[in-house]
């Protein structure tokens, strides 16, 4: 079958850095993806089921990986050779319509007992991701044995499947696990001074309108209680507008944020462009260096700031983290949602999707023979008015497909 | 004889004309056989004797007044008022109007044997003065005598313990005022009566007031009904200053002393730039060139430098003293003697090329809320009577409009710039959401009270002083601004003048009439 692989290739991985150093999404091109024709996942047990993607999103984590710019803190928790897309709404081979929760935990790797995270819902937080019966990768579109959306075919277990309601278009569904994630990093329990203080004045901060961050915005102005104000950093007018739409109370550039936070949380701005006060919560839906910078600029002395996006090696100066007793806090995937009353963050994000039309946020598709113009347009998503770029495999035949057993 | 102010049709054999462009200038050719240009009066003949006038104006005083020196006494507290360096423009040469007055009251008061003397520069909300803008327009031996005894004095609109609530105006207009000036047994204001909107009540109820009450006069209602800011009958803004000044009478004695000035804004070597093209000699073109030329080998900042060390020949051409609003109809009339250009009728489009300076930009950056505040607020308010274009009609600006603010005294203008103006442009809905705010504001309130900064307001004011024309005209091009800039206040950008005209046919259809108003000089355009 047909499907984007990515090789363990060190000579790809360097080429694709040198390349998208002069052009993101380069990586595209000249790394190590390319376009394969391999067998089918084998399904490797009970409970595991064969899918067919519809829609499968280019995420921010896929990018770095394509340009060479991954953190090699992942090296040990994925199997090479492996076809990513973990944002994928597919048919099952039961015939449902589901979306992925590519968290690869305990349960679906037949490991028993389950880790304690995994036995408390923390899937996220699994000791085993490179343990049980399947190859180790942190998520589906990692793991050599499961397959990824960037193909015709993959493998889930039952454990990851949520059901797509009927009315809920796939343009929409492809959505819900960044939608999930940006929950998760709104729902994040935080309880610095400074927060509580705040009262139901919070202002939150948002940097950041990709898609994670513009998920963030909407999950923060409907779900999260006792926020004041959202403050959204976009880049792109495109992400203004609908930074607006999603909730934000005011939207600004990057270069404008400082004092953004100032006139809506008060303090002063002293001779160096530093804030006196700030905002008790801080998003970074971006992960770069400036942005972090910027995040711990505007967090108020003993407020919170929730690492959303996912970083790399970053040289980011640490001191306003110090002296104002800031708590950094990563967001990672999904789960029961404390804040929610413990509903599930894909279950909360399913709802997002349907309310804000998120179909609107697709804003171009891609048959798997164009990988690198979709990661081009991908990587370059903001600059050219659009947010989430995916995969199309509706057109594609599959019915040489087979599921096999182990 | 200076000659009158006139109006030229544009025709084939007329020259490119003179147009200001920020720091710099440029020849613009204009449309002929539907183009006209007004020129400003030549420069009055400045009086023979400014002191002894000054001296006679004190001693002879017009309305219900006393000569100054019976007002006078020992034991008295004395408070002597003055306009702050908004005024004139670009600033004169010394000695200033302001030094040439106080010093003769200050002989009177000497003679009179009053101590108790403090004087005030009446900032309103505009930024405190730095000691050498202080002691270019009082001179040194102010300076040095009331300065480093605490007696020479900024007025601050903010310190709660420095001011007075007198009470409200039969409209409900609150008058708070400098508790100095409302504890003083006279007040002595001294102005100089650089534009028609300026002086009469509006000097002491703006400049020595706090925003309590500034905000009755200055708000989007008075600038939408002041047709223009520069006819006083016509004016709301006025009518509210006058109420304030009036009511503050009744509780302070108020000596006003107008001073105004000939339009001879530039020196000898720039002559060029208030010559008629037509009459440009060989040295004036040699000068335009050279400067021209010189000016575009050099960065922005240099530039600005350039511009702000000029210090105008300007020479006083009146003096008049005594009960306010009769010292300020003299003075208007004597402003109108320089000032007042007859025009007929309306044209499609207005252009206007604004200078490197205006009234809050002085020894900084014309940013492009000054930029909006100088041509919509100022410019296109230069008449009596009609505006210079129709309703409908096209505003015109040349300006490089740069997204640059000075960091000390405009800290809120950026803010205004990065946050009111990307949400709206609509001066109602601004005064109504964000005019509390940023008039409340702590820092900002800081910075005006101790740094150099423009009050928290003053931004959005620089928005309701264009809040006629915006309402008035069909659209705005600029011309040569930063592109993001001039949209981001909704305005329209333009490369060149030509292209500028052709856009304004989208708005006022195909070859409309053009006015240029070839000013600076400062003059009034009366429109019949």
């Amino acid at each position: 079958m047909k499907a984007l692989q990515v090789e363990r290739s060190l000579a790809r991985f360097a080429a694709a850095r040198v390349a998208s150093g002069w052009r993101p999404g380069a990586g595209g091109r000249y790394g190590p993806l390319a376009l394969a024709d391999i067998d089918p996942p084998e399904v490797p047990g009970p409970g595991w089921h064969l899918l067919f993607p519809r829609l499968s999103g280019i995420c921010g984590s896929d990018l770095a990986t394509v340009d060479g710019r991954s953190s090699r803190w992942f090296e040990p928790v994925v199997s090479f050779p492996f076809v990513p897309g973990h944002e994928v709404v597919a048919d099952t081979d039961d015939g449902r319509r589901v979306v992925i929760e590519p968290v690869l935990g305990c349960e679906a790797r037949g490991v028993t007992p389950p880790c304690l995270a995994c036995s408390q819902g923390r899937r996220r937080h699994c000791e085993n991701i490179t343990g049980g019966h399947i190859a180790p990768g942190l998520q589906t579109g990692y793991c050599e044995d499961t397959g990824g959306g960037w193909s015709l075919a993959l493998v889930a277990h039952e454990s990851q499947l949520h059901d797509v309601p009927e009315a809920l278009p796939d343009e929409a569904a492809v959505l819900v696990e960044p939608a999930a994630c940006a929950v998760h990093a709104a729902l994040t329990p935080v309880a610095g001074p400074t927060v509580q203080a705040a009262g139901s004045e919070v202002a939150a901060v948002v940097i950041g309108a990709g898609t994670l961050g513009l998920c963030t915005i909407a999950a923060l102005a409907r779900l999260r209680v006792g926020l004041g104000q959202v403050i959204a950093v976009a880049k792109h007018p495109h992400q203004r507008r609908l930074a607006r739409q999603f909730g934000a109370t005011s939207v600004v550039e990057p270069g404008e944020v400082r004092r953004a936070v100032r006139r809506s949380t008060g303090g002063w701005v002293h001779d160096n462009g530093q804030l006196s006060a700030g905002a008790p919560l801080v998003f970074d839906c971006v992960g770069s260096a400036a942005s972090l910078a910027d995040a711990l600029a505007v967090t108020a002395p003993g407020g919170a700031l929730v690492l959303a996006g996912m970083p790399g090696p970053l040289h980011v100066d640490l001191t306003p983290l110090w002296q104002r007793e800031i708590s950094l806090v990563g967001s990672y995937t999904y789960g029961p949602e404390a804040l929610a009353g413990g509903r599930h963050s894909f279950e909360i994000a399913m709802q997002l999707a349907a309310e804000l039309h998120f179909e609107q946020l697709l804003s171009a598709t891609y048959h798997l023979d164009r990988s690198a113009d979709a990661i081009a347009h991908a990587a370059e998503a903001g600059r050219r008015g659009a947010v989430k770029i995916a995969f199309d495999l509706r057109g594609e035949k599959k019915a040489s497909i087979q599921a096999k057993d182990r | 004889m200076p000659r009158p102010g006139f109006v030229l049709e544009v025709d084939r054999s007329t020259p490119p004309v003179l147009m200001w462009h920020g720091e710099g200038y440029r020849l613009e050719r204009l449309p002929a056989d539907r183009s006209r240009v007004v020129y400003a009066p030549e420069p009055l003949a400045p009086l023979a004797d400014p002191d002894e006038a000054i001296r006679r104006a004190l001693l002879e005083p017009l309305g219900d007044s006393a000569p100054l020196p019976e007002l006078l006494f020992a034991g008295m507290r004395l408070t002597i008022a003055f306009d702050d360096l908004s005024l004139p423009l670009p600033p004169m040469r010394r000695p200033d109007n302001r030094q040439r007055v106080i010093e003769a009251v200050l002989d009177l008061a000497a003679a009179a044997g009053v101590d108790d003397v403090v004087l005030i520069a009446a900032l309103g909300l505009h930024r405190r003065m730095t000691d050498a803008e202080l002691r270019h327009a009082l001179g040194d031996r102010i300076f040095d005598a009331f300065s480093p005894s605490g007696r020479l004095r900024q007025h601050d609109a903010e310190g709660p313990e420095g001011l007075t609530y007198i009470g409200k105006t039969d409209h409900g207009e609150d008058v708070e005022v400098s508790r100095r000036v409302a504890e003083s047994d006279l007040l002595v204001y001294v102005n100089i009566n650089l534009v028609a909107m300026d002086g009469g009540h509006k000097s002491t109820s703006t400049g020595l007031m706090s925003y309590k009450s500034v905000r009755h006069h200055h708000n989007v209602r008075t600038l939408q009904h002041s047709r223009s800011l520069m006819d006083r009958p016509h004016s709301e803004l006025h009518s509210s200053a006058w109420r304030i000044g009036r009511l503050l009478g009744q509780h302070v004695k108020v000596f006003q002393i107008e001073t105004t000035l000939n339009n001879d804004a530039f020196p000898s070597n720039m002559a060029f730039l208030q010559k008629r093209e037509w009459e440009w000699g060989v040295r004036d073109r040699a000068s335009y060139l050279a400067s021209s030329q010189g000016l575009s080998l050099l960065s922005p900042t240099a530039r600005r430098n350039i511009f702000h060390s000029i210090k105008a020949p300007h020479q006083m051409t009146s003096v008049q003293a005594g009960e306010v609003e009769a010292v300020h109809t003299r003075t208007i009339a004597n402003l109108h003697r320089q000032q007042v250009v007859d025009v007929e009728g309306q044209s499609d489009v207005v252009v206007f090329g604004l200078p490197h300076v205006g009234p809050y930009n002085v020894n900084s950056i014309m940013n492009p809320l000054l930029v909006m505040c100088m041509s919509l607020g100022y410019w296109f308010n230069m008449y009596i009577g009609k505006p210079l274009i129709r309703p409908g009609g096209v505003i015109i600006v040349s300006h490089p409009t740069p997204w640059a603010f000075h960091p000390v005294h405009h800290p809120s203008y950026i803010d205004f710039f990065e946050e009111v103006l990307s949400a709206t442009t609509d001066p109602l809905e601004i005064e109504k959401t964000y005019e509390e705010r940023f008039a409340t504001d702590d820092w900002y309130r800081h910075l005006y009270r101790t740094s150099y900064a423009y009050h928290g307001v003053h931004p959005l004011y620089m928005w309701y002083w264009g809040a006629h024309a915006l309402e008035y005209a069909g659209a705005t091009i600029i011309v040569g601004g930063n592109r993001r800039a001039v949209r981001r206040m909704g305005f329209r950008p333009a490369s060149t003048l030509a292209d500028a005209l052709e856009m304004a046919e989208d708005h006022v259809g195909r070859d409309p009439s053009v006015t240029y108003f070839h000013c600076p000089p400062v003059m009034l355009a009366n429109v019949h």
